[in-house]
């Protein structure tokens, strides 16, 4: 009953072609998967061992560990979550080697993930809104999705605590589910949904900042 | 099945309450009664409910970013990985 993220295309209906390219070394497949998911990587591994430098060691042994298990891969899940698994078992790894304890017993900055998600200010009183939150939809010009609005969006995630950028970049970017992104983050399900919360808080935000400047 | 944001029976949900609960809302991460009255709060609160919309939206807008790119040192570094990969697994 979940509601789909737009991120969440389907993956697996061309994979085995994928796949049995990479076998063969073509590497035009590898500089493809490199692309799409090599940036990614390097986020989820610095959740772990929170040193740059490192979490770019970490996602490189991980495709290295990738190809040498590419002929293993059964197909049983996408290929995509078998390679963060690769990712997520050697940040753990080099993690627990250089003695950090995992997962990450603090997960956000302090003060970030507490307390209202929107200014309270907003309400009344008497609990209901102080200005009705406008309808975006009804512009005359759709501004919702235009470019300037994205670069927004950008620019808002790029400022949120590293916890929630992380998050809601792979949840709502990358298009994993919650339950993937808590075991590849080594967090509760609770957790993650709390990050998402407040970082879709602050897009939402930074959105209706926006779209009220010129009204 | 998560009742830990449950208001206990009966409580109906206010505005500032349901702008915190949204999320467990899209996620379907709600309780039965919770969700009952969440939507009922809905029905009954234009005001709410743009904002829920304005929810929808934004995590759509947030879809159609691309993912990050890869940089170009990696990316050299990463072909070298591949390609030694290659030429020690040739003929397998």
């Amino acid at each position: 009953m979940a509601e789909p993220s737009p991120a969440q295309a389907p993956e697996r209906a061309d994979e085995s072609e994928l796949v049995e390219a990479l076998r063969a070394g073509d590497e035009r497949v590898f500089t493809e998967l490199i692309e799409r998911y090599h940036a990614s990587m390097v986020r989820v591994a610095r959740f772990y061992v929170r040193d740059e430098a490192v979490a770019e060691e970490v996602a490189q042994e991980a495709w290295e560990g990738v190809l040498r298990a590419i002929d293993r891969f059964e197909g049983r899940s996408s290929l995509k979550t078998w390679i963060f698994r690769i990712l997520t078992n050697t940040a753990k790894t080099r993690a627990r080697r250089e003695g950090r304890s995992v997962p990450m017993s603090s997960l956000g900055e302090p003060g970030e993930d507490e307390g209202p998600t929107i200014d309270p200010e907003r309400f009344l009183e008497s609990g209901g809104w102080a200005s009705s939150p406008d309808r975006w939809w009804d512009a005359p010009e759709s501004r919702t999705l235009d470019q300037e609005a994205r670069e927004k969006v950008l620019e808002t995630i790029e400022t949120l605590p590293e916890s929630q950028r992380t998050v809601i970049t792979l949840r709502d970017v990358e298009g994993f589910d919650g339950q993937e992104v808590s075991e590849m983050l080594g967090v509760t399900d609770g957790n993650q949904r709390v990050l998402l919360h407040r970082a879709r808080a602050k897009v939402r935000e930074a959105l209706e900042e926006y779209l009220g400047e010129d009204s | 099945m998560s009742n830990d944001r449950d208001t206990g029976r009966g409580e109906a949900i206010g505005c500032p309450e349901l702008v915190e609960l949204v999320t467990a809302y899209l996620e379907g991460e709600m309780g039965e009664e919770e969700h009952v009255r969440f939507e009922r709060h809905m029905a009954q609160c234009g005001d709410c409910g743009v904002y829920v919309e304005q929810m929808r939206v934004t995590i759509r807008t947030v879809g159609t970013l691309h993912p990050e790119s890869i940089r170009p040192e990696a990316r050299d570094r990463l072909l070298e990985v591949f390609r030694d990969w290659k030429r020690d697994t040739a003929g397998r």
